[in-house]
């Protein structure tokens, strides 16, 4: 084997090892079920509850993407305003710092009385947690232009429209697409959250549900699936990515990462 | 009148924005440079003297807060409208291909600008054209980072070029590279501007570099900066680098040479 095929296969390899692991780990040690079911019967527990499981995982998964999407049209807006303007800059990124340290899931009971219960309060919890890092990156993007090149095309008349359109937008494609990346995992949480705290339809609820029958491999199963979406969200982002901006790879921009 | 007149030009970095009790960095005092259409000067000076500032000022992309600029008889007191600039660092756009970067200025000037999509075929052969009478040819569609740095540096120079400017602003373009690419580059430079005859302002560190390329050399002293000493170098062109060790050329580096000193031992 090439060391680049055992380099692809490597992560595939290691999972299965992990599962392999918490197979044997809980038979050798005789782990009861209600503690740590194995993963055979994690596994079975998808397929046993698979009605249950696609009927709580497309709210989960529509809430989400409407979270997910109400952020990345605010967020770019809103990144693009705070990039371009000082004076925007000045006024919002103090009030924005502040709204990201607040606990997101102390929000959700509020929500709650706002919304009831259901697909609009998963959909803003959702959103609320995954539009910061976009704000950040979009406006990280516009605002590090290098003054040279400002220079460059100040000097040739450009107005402020031409540099965000020939320069400030497509630099800043690379750092809205890492941004994505987090923010797409991110809505997940926030969706998920919002479902285990205030109930309705959903993965998360399903959860709580399992969780008080002491049904430990519904519970598993219900993370396998959460996991499961994520990873694909996150996969179609990294494929956006690398097909859009693969030039930034190559390039020396640097990204501004930021958590939720 | 002149083509390019600096009077007495003051001018002062203000530390933050809005503090009235700043009195800033004074980066001019009383710079003056007179130059006709078609020269080619180079200022030199110690760092921080304002070289840079002064380029900024021509270009009007900051103002001067005292005396006069003018730029074809016109006052400038905002951004003139085609400069050709390069700098240092080559700033080429890693999302378009070296060609397009080229086309860049031609997308906002007027007016090619508006010509700009019905004309691609045109232009995009005239940025070609470009290419190759600097080394270039047949990289027109390798992305820049394909590039070396004295490849990038010779595609900025296109780019400052491309759109025909009158004024060609250049700080310290050749400022990173390695001693045998950038006298390279000094004759591609000094090529370009005896084919277009456009006027330029070059602003280096190097000496040897400033009295190759340059009609005429104005020495700066240390911040805040005005012009010590104003050289003419009365070598023909094409100059090579055989001119360059020449003995009259080598006293006349070292004179160069002293008068900077000079200006730094003031500052000190």
């Amino acid at each position: 084997m090439s060391s680049k095929t055992v380099e692809r296969l490597s992560p595939w390899l290691v999972t299965l090892a992990c599962i392999v692991i918490w197979e044997i780990g809980v038979r050798l040690f005789d782990v009861p079920a209600v503690v740590l079911p194995t993963a055979s019967s994690s596994f079975y527990a998808i397929w046993e509850f698979r009605v249950a499981l696609w009927h709580n995982a497309v709210p989960t998964l529509i809430a989400t993407l409407l979270g997910f999407g109400i952020a990345v049209v605010f967020g770019i807006v809103l990144g693009v305003f705070i990039g371009i303007s000082k004076p925007v800059y000045a006024a919002l990124y103090p009030l924005l710092v502040a709204f990201n340290s607040i606990p997101k899931v102390a929000v959700v009971p509020i929500l709650m009385v706002w919304f009831g219960i259901g697909l609009t309060t998963a959909t803003i919890t959702a959103f609320i947690l995954c539009f910061f890092p976009i704000v950040v990156n979009v406006a990280v993007a516009l605002a590090t232009i290098e003054p040279e090149l400002r220079d460059v095309l100040r000097a040739l008349g450009a107005h402020e429209r031409d540099i965000v359109i020939k320069v400030g937008i497509p630099r800043s494609l690379p750092y809205l697409f890492a941004s994505l990346k987090i923010a797409i995992t991110l809505a997940f949480v926030g969706a998920v959250i919002a479902e285990t705290v205030a109930g309705g339809d959903g993965i998360g609820h399903l959860m709580l549900v399992a969780s008080s029958n002491f049904n430990m491999s519904l519970m598993i199963a219900g993370l396998i699936v959460i996991a499961a979406m994520a990873i694909g969200m996150y996969a179609i982002f990294a494929v956006l990515d690398s097909r859009l901006t693969g030039w930034a790879t190559r390039g020396d921009i640097q990204y501004a990462t930021a958590g939720g | 009148m002149a083509f390019i007149e600096i009077d007495e030009v003051d001018l002062i970095y203000r530390n933050s924005a809005g503090d009235e009790d700043d009195s800033g960095t004074l980066a001019l005092q009383g710079a003056s440079v007179t130059m006709e259409r078609g020269d080619f000067i180079a200022l030199v000076g110690p760092s921080g003297c304002g070289k840079s500032t002064l380029l900024k000022v021509v270009a009007g992309l900051i103002r001067a807060n005292k005396g006069r600029v003018s730029v074809a008889g016109q006052v400038v007191d905002r951004p003139l409208k085609i400069v050709g600039m390069a700098f240092q660092n080559a700033t080429l756009l890693p999302w378009r291909s070296t060609r397009e970067n080229v086309l860049l200025p031609l997308e906002i000037v007027e007016p090619h600008r508006q010509q700009f999509r019905r004309e691609k075929a045109k232009y995009e052969a005239l940025a070609d054209e470009l290419l190759a009478t600097v080394g270039l040819e047949g990289f027109g569609d390798r992305a820049p980072w394909q590039l070396s740095g004295g490849m990038q540096q010779r595609a900025q120079l296109c780019r400052a070029l491309v759109h025909e400017p009158d004024l060609l602003l250049l700080d310290e373009p050749f400022g990173a590279l390695d001693a045998f690419t950038r006298e390279e580059l000094w004759d591609v430079l000094q090529t370009l501007y005896m084919n277009r005859k456009c006027t330029v302002m070059l602003v280096t560190h190097d000496l040897r570099e400033a009295v190759y390329l340059a009609d005429k050399v104005f020495v700066m002293s240390a911040r805040p900066g005005r012009m010590i000493l104003e050289r003419d170098i009365e070598m023909e062109r094409p100059r090579t680098l055989e001119h360059m060790y020449r003995r009259e050329t080598v006293e006349l580096v070292q004179e160069l040479r002293h008068h900077i000193n000079i200006a730094r031992s003031d500052d000190e």
